[in-house]
């Protein structure tokens, strides 16, 4: 067995583990009220991956993906705003059929710019184009002067600040610190209903799962070989006639799409959105979320969004006095404990184990000790708990 | 004008209340010679989390992140409110039990909380929030689970719900009496308006300016706006300098009011020289900004901590044994206070904790033993309240200088005033 072809079946394990525990153990475990929140969680998910896809692979750390995820989030509430205000549910405002938020901003008519936002492709096309285009402009002009590293981060959160202070500054046409809030139906489907929420966490979850699949295929064509070359020795790359900054480029609006998508699954799971999502806290947590599951791996970052929002509910529902405290705790003990994160967790301790049991029992004894230095074999030699990074 | 009598002045009723307080040990006692308590079948109907000794109530304030200093209040003044509701035997013969859940300033939360304490919890009712922002975030959840929410901050109008009674002021019963108040004794013709930007001032500020423009002939001279947070106001207190308006009128919030009123003093802009009506700061800004700051100028609340009668004096000593005498009251923590008393009143009145019947029930339900004075809730769910002006004095209370001589009807979507 060949370590690629160990790779493929072990990455495909671990999705459809994932897709087994998203489609069958959490809708048969928990309730209504519960799916929801992991539905929540799961968009948060599609920012994770991103990150994996951007930090992990491409090197380049970004603080701002709140933008990106909150463009997506406006731009699908933006139209069930628009869907939310008819003339007859809006008849005691001054100017019927605005939303109510604008009436009380004293804005007399629909902004332009809103108009298209009534028709649903389009809004559909916007949370996944806006923040692409942005992600373009920004990574255009960053990267082709190759600005990276720490500066790049701090003029994400240049970029997130700038867009907290527009969304709450021009309240009339975004709604102010309080967001664009009471959206109710999508198409006339009512987004509030119970069976509505159902149908909306398995369409998140069902998103997330492709989302993985294309990021995966991405990450095993040349073109995630390239990143990761470029990731470690971006002057050999750039030196052997490769366009570095195009493919940070292109990895920073593939990141900045799946964090729109999160975005607009929020939007419709929550039923509003506010700029205390675009700011830099939440820019950060999502950071630590791909942290915690491993910024390496697709799947981790999934198990991080959904294990770092969990313990923020359980704790908080739990401990309302000490919830941030443990919260803070969880970070440094995952950080301090397994800088890898969850999915390094699972590459040391886990997985030496299957591929012992695998190398025992598979009748392959030739190709696996021979191209592959056995972690197995070299561990036995340790003392229990090290591991050869630790030595 | 108003849909029913005009309600009684509590000080014309003192001798009721007093009456009424002395039959207070009394409720205390075993419910024996009373019968028993009412069979829980018959006043939940509604899967609420109610058995014959106990109903569970939310709690949703943020006791983290930025807002929790505000809030702090208002969760002691709601926990005040239930103990003592406990200890005089509890609502239809059973005791409160309290779930609290932190919103941690933060909206999404607030709405993931809101449906935890209806969904999961079935809460016959919840007290809480404080920002509009959270309130809006939480008010879908609460229409669509049929939830009731007592909230207390005094706030912008426009927006009643079956699903939710409001304890604080609406804009327009905290401005207009105040600016009347102004013309009248101050002789204030030209205003200056400020306020941080967002929703609430924004709104007040409209009001205030049709109010002055349109029915008092006056004129305004500036109306500036700074973002939440803002801490630089040299150039405010320049055009301020400059244009000398009679009456400075204020609606910056938050950390913004520290800075704010520390340059107002440093420029030399004081009590002697400028007339200053604020509808921002309480006795809880006051602790923040330092009472030399704000000696002298004045405020428009329908609460101070020092109004003297015998509710009050009785509120604001029970505060005190219970959070030490160093505790403060500001007028939104006295609103906050109100809610669970209005709470039992109502599920009393409609001898029910059904949510659609306590919505039905709410219209007319009065409470004499209020802080404040008399309240009752208005048919759109907002509370008839007096309004009143306080100086404010350097130990960080105010002096209560005018009040309105009957209780202001609520008017959430004011005519002529949008």
């Amino acid at each position: 067995m060949t370590p690629t072809t160990w790779f493929k079946r072990h990455g495909l394990a671990s999705w459809l583990l994932l897709a087994c525990l998203l489609l069958v153990v959490f809708p048969l475990l928990f309730d209504n009220f519960r799916l929801n929140l992991v539905g929540k969680y799961l968009s948060y998910g599609f920012v994770a991956i991103g990150l994996v896809m951007l930090w992990g692979y491409g090197g380049v750390l970004s603080l701002g993906q709140g933008v990106f995820f909150g463009l997506g989030g406006y731009c699908m509430a933006m139209f069930l705003k628009l869907e939310a205000s008819d003339p007859i549910t809006t008849k005691i405002q001054s100017t019927p059929g605005i939303p109510d938020f604008m009436d009380w901003n004293q804005l007399t008519a629909l902004p332009a710019w809103w108009v298209p936002f009534e028709y649903l492709p389009f809004a559909l096309l916007a949370v996944v184009l806006v923040p692409v285009i942005l992600a373009f402009v920004i990574g255009y002009a960053m990267f082709k002067r190759r600005v990276g590293g720490v500066y790049f981060a701090i003029i994400t959160q240049a970029v997130t600040l700038i867009l907290t202070v527009l969304i709450i500054g021009q309240q009339g046409y975004t709604g102010g610190v309080n967001g664009i809030t009471d959206l109710k139906t999508l198409n006339g489907w009512d987004i509030r209903t119970d069976s509505a929420k159902v149908i909306l966490y398995f369409v998140n979850a069902g998103l997330l799962l492709a989302a993985i699949l294309v990021c995966g295929w991405i990450q095993r064509s040349k073109l995630g070989t390239l990143l990761l070359a470029m990731r470690d020795k971006e002057d050999r790359v750039r030196f052997s006639g490769y366009d570095v900054s195009m493919f940070k480029v292109f990895v920073f609006c593939l990141s900045a799409m799946l964090a729109g998508i999160g975005g607009a699954l929020f939007t419709l799971q929550v039923g509003f959105m506010s700029p205390s999502l675009v700011g830099i806290v939440p820019s950060i947590e999502m950071v630590i979320f791909a942290a915690v599951g491993g910024r390496m791996s697709l799947i981790g970052a999934v198990y991080g969004a959904l294990l770092v929002n969990a313990g923020k509910t359980y704790f908080s529902e739990s401990f309302p006095e000490l919830w941030l405290f443990l919260m803070a705790a969880l970070f440094i003990g995952v950080v301090m404990a397994f800088p890898n994160g969850l999915a390094g967790l699972y590459e040391t301790y886990v997985k030496p184990r299957i591929g012992r049991r695998k190398s025992a029992t598979a009748a392959a004894p030739v190709d696996a000790p021979a191209q592959h230095p056995a972690p197995a074999a070299l561990d036995d030699a340790l003392p229990p708990g090290l591991t050869r990074e630790e030595c | 004008m108003s849909d029913f009598d005009e309600p009684h002045d509590p000080f014309l009723t003192r001798r009721r209340i007093l009456q009424g307080m002395a039959a207070l040990p009394l409720v205390g006692l075993p419910r024996l010679g009373f019968g028993a308590p009412p069979p829980t079948a018959k006043v939940n109907t509604t899967n609420l989390a109610v058995t014959d000794t106990e109903v569970t109530v939310g709690q949703l304030h943020s006791a983290t992140g930025t807002m929790a200093i505000s809030e702090t209040g208002s969760i002691q003044a709601e926990q005040l409110a239930i103990d003592q509701i406990n200890a005089m035997g509890g609502v239809l013969g059973r005791k409160i039990k309290v779930i609290k859940e932190d919103g941690a300033s933060d909206w999404p939360t607030f709405a993931e909380k809101a449906r935890k304490l209806l969904v999961s919890d079935h809460v016959a009712a919840v007290f809480g929030c404080w920002t509009s922002a959270s309130r809006k975030a939480v008010l879908p959840v609460f229409e669509k689970e049929n939830g009731m929410l007592y909230y207390p901050t005094f706030y912008e109008g426009l927006e009643q719900s079956k699903n939710v009674i409001y304890t604080g002021q609406e804009a327009t019963q905290q401005i207009i009496w105040g600016l009347d108040w102004a013309k009248k004794e101050k002789k204030a013709k030209t205003f200056f308006l400020v306020g941080s930007d967002y929703i609430w001032p924004r709104t007040s500020m409209k009001i205030a300016r049709k109010h002055i423009e349109n029915f008092q002939k006056g004129s305004i001279v500036g109306e500036e706006y700074y973002p939440l947070g803002h801490t630089n106001f040299n150039s405010l207190i320049n055009k301020i300098k400059l244009k000398k308006p009679d009456c400075v009128y204020c609606a910056v919030v938050g950390g913004s009011n520290v800075a704010f009123y520390k340059q107002l003093k440093a420029a030399g802009i004081n009590a002697k020289k400028q007339f200053l009506l604020t509808i921002s700061v309480t006795e809880d800004e006051v602790l923040g900004i330092g009472g030399e700051n704000v000696e002298g100028f004045y405020s428009s609340m329908k609460y101070f901590q020092s109004l003297n009668n015998p509710n009050n004096i009785a509120f604001v000593k029970a505060f005190k044994a219970k959070y030490g005498a160093n505790a403060v009251i500001g007028d939104v923590t006295q609103a906050a206070y109100l809610g669970p008393w209005l709470w039992k009143a109502t599920v009393e009145k409609a001898g029910s904790f059904d949510v659609d019947k306590i919505a039905a029930a709410s219209a007319g339900i009065e409470l004499k033993t209020a802080p404040e004075g008399y309240v009752k809730i208005h048919p759109n769910h907002h509370l008839w309240s007096k309004a009143r002006i306080g100086l404010a004095q350097r130990n960080g209370q105010f002096k209560v200088v005018a009040e309105s001589p009957a209780l202001i009807e609520p008017n959430p979507f004011p005519k002529g005033y949008q």
